[in-house]
């Protein structure tokens, strides 16, 4: 696990209540283990006056709170908070073991489950049952969840399976579908519009409001897939909460 | 203690100041498009300043009061009828159980607020009472009021039946608008540089800050698009899904800018080549689609400090009423 150390990023201002600690401007693994290593870091030293913390690919985004950041003097909260974060970030505690949980989900791939799986396999020039093998086969880690709640980034897709989206994208993906988009995979956590290819479903919810936690992944989870049936797809099916 | 909904409205939302938190889960905070309405309707209404109140765009909805009530209501300026008379907004006031409150239209200005003493006694999702339409979360699924919704009101901070309040006490005063509301399409929308306003070509750093927009009707409470003068990047850049905020202005590559309001996922994709400053987010909450509008540069720590010495002054106000209310 990557050490935060002394600040290796850079700071950016985005609005008057925001800061965005940049890693890097790209999707990459060791980059994006840096922004976990510092919001774990963050959250460890229960650092006062964050509103919200949002790991994103390449940046760290502190929303925070400019009236308990303010100065008496003329100086800006901004720069007062980027201080601290310069002085947390310079003696850091120390690390704690690797906290983030590792998560087993099942999916039906194909059929049905996976309308768009033909095409993958078809573009990276393997047979079906190789690209199920090589889409559960892989070692994922959550990026980020955005685009709506409860929605994974994962990074980690074999190269092979790296497929454009699709020219038409559906106004329906449905609720546990599991997709391609570019050199990422990702989960629907619920029925959305989306350009993704599809190439199986989880019956596992990824998102429950009602729920504590609400999402099955958090950012910096590692994830693994399983293949199943349609049987066991049934069988392990919650119903929708909503 | 409830309110019925006999017409809903055009879009009627239950709204506090937002869902904090939850953001590195892909939820967004939502919350009141006009957060400073928002805060002095509560005010004015006798709650803290987190109660849930409904916020009414542009046609409003027509209640019914099943029961006595404190009520106020703040922002853009509603047609507001009680049992067929006129009230006044921005001032603390007692309706009756059975009475009828319709709010007309807004004019000028987009969203009001609506805020009962008490609260609505919705149950908090993920800490917030904010309705997110788009992902579904929040009071009533996050859905608008529809006709036949039956809100319960919550108690008031003291702990008793908010109503009824005598007539004597029906306070002869009411707050001076104007420093907390504007919706004036003719005064500027000050914007703090963004990260990539450098990679905008040169006539468009110009254009941003002297062309006039007109804001989009497909705008709402996720987005507003402009449209008037089209923008360009210098060069094409490749970016990544980073962290977004209320107010941040995105290029997407149709040359249009989206400026994301309250309702804005966590993270986008687009370029953002400027920021609206935190003090004119209610200014530009309160501008209806097909109106113009014009921007005009403000440096990060000036807004910065703008804004802190709104929230100072916001605070002491809120602070003011509550005294009054005592009295």
């Amino acid at each position: 696990m990557p050490s935060p150390g002394a600040r290796d990023f850079t700071i950016e201002p985005l609005g008057e209540t925001c800061l965005l600690l940049r890693f890097g401007e790209r999707i990459d693994a060791a980059t994006n283990a840096r922004v976990h290593a510092a919001a774990d870091l963050l959250r460890r030293v229960e650092m006062p006056g964050i509103v919200d913390l949002v790991p994103a690919y390449a940046a760290l985004a502190l929303h925070y709170d400019a009236v308990f950041w303010a100065t008496r003097d003329d100086s800006p909260a901004w720069r007062h908070l980027a201080g601290a974060l310069d002085a947390v970030f310079a003696t850091p505690p120390p690390l704690r073991a690797d906290t983030h949980a590792r998560v087993e989900i099942p999916v039906c791939y194909g059929e049905e489950f996976g309308p768009d799986l033909d095409e993958v396999a078809a573009r990276a020039g393997l047979a079906r049952d190789e690209a199920i093998a090589r889409h559960a086969g892989g070692d994922y880690r959550v990026a980020m969840l955005g685009f709506a709640p409860g929605f994974p980034y994962l990074l980690g897709l074999d190269p092979a399976l790296h497929t454009p989206r699709r020219a038409n994208p559906r106004t329906r993906v449905p609720r546990g579908a599991v997709a391609i988009g570019g050199a990422q995979t990702g989960i629907y956590p619920a029925e959305l519009p989306g350009g993704w290819q599809v190439v199986g479903r989880t019956p596992l919810a990824l998102f429950d409001a009602q729920r504590d936690p609400p999402c099955l992944l958090a950012p910096g989870d590692r994830v693994r897939f399983r293949a199943i049936d349609a049987g066991e797809f049934e069988r392990l099916s919650v119903p929708d909460a909503t | 203690m409830s309110v019925t909904v006999l017409k809903p409205g055009l879009l009627t939302t239950l709204q506090d100041r937002g869902r904090f938190g939850h953001a590195a889960l892909g939820v967004g905070s939502s919350g009141a498009m006009d957060g400073v309405a928002l805060r002095l309707a509560n005010a004015l209404a006798g709650n803290d300043d987190g109660a849930a109140a409904l916020e009414i765009s542009l046609l409003g909805p027509r209640l019914r009061f099943d029961s006595d009530a404190a009520i106020a209501l703040a922002g853009a300026e509603f047609a507001v009828r009680l049992d067929g008379r006129p009230i006044a907004m921005w001032q603390p006031l007692a309706v009756r159980a059975g009475s009828e409150l319709d709010l007309g239209a807004a004019r000028p200005g987009a969203r009001g607020y609506l805020a009962v003493a008490g609260g609505f006694a919705v149950e908090p999702i993920l800490d917030s009472r904010a309705s997110d339409v788009n992902a579904g979360l929040g009071p009533l699924g996050g859905r608008p009021l529809r006709a036949g919704d039956v809100l319960d009101l919550g108690r008031t901070r003291d702990g008793r039946d908010p109503g009824p309040p005598a007539k004597d006490r029906h306070p002869p005063w009411s707050l001076d608008p104007r420093p907390w509301f504007d919706a004036d399409p003719a005064r500027p929308i000050r914007l703090v540089r963004g990260k990539h306003f450098d990679a905008l070509d040169a006539v468009s750093r110009t254009t941003l800050f002297e062309a006039s927009f007109r804001i989009e009707a497909d705008s709402n409470r996720v987005g507003f698009r402009l449209d008037g003068a089209r923008l360009a990047l210098a060069g094409p850049l490749e970016l990544v899904s980073e962290p977004a905020a209320f107010g941040t202005v995105q290029l997407p590559p149709s040359g249009q800018p989206i400026v994301l309001m309250a309702e804005h996922p966590p993270t986008g994709g687009y370029p953002r080549i400027a920021q609206v400053a935190a003090i004119d987010l209610p200014r530009l909450a309160q501008r209806r689609p097909g109106e113009r509008v014009r921007f005009r540069e403000i440096g990060l720590d000036e807004a910065q400090t703008r804004y802190l010495a709104r929230e100072h002054a916001l605070a002491r106000l809120i602070d003011t009423i509550a005294a009054r209310l005592a009295e």
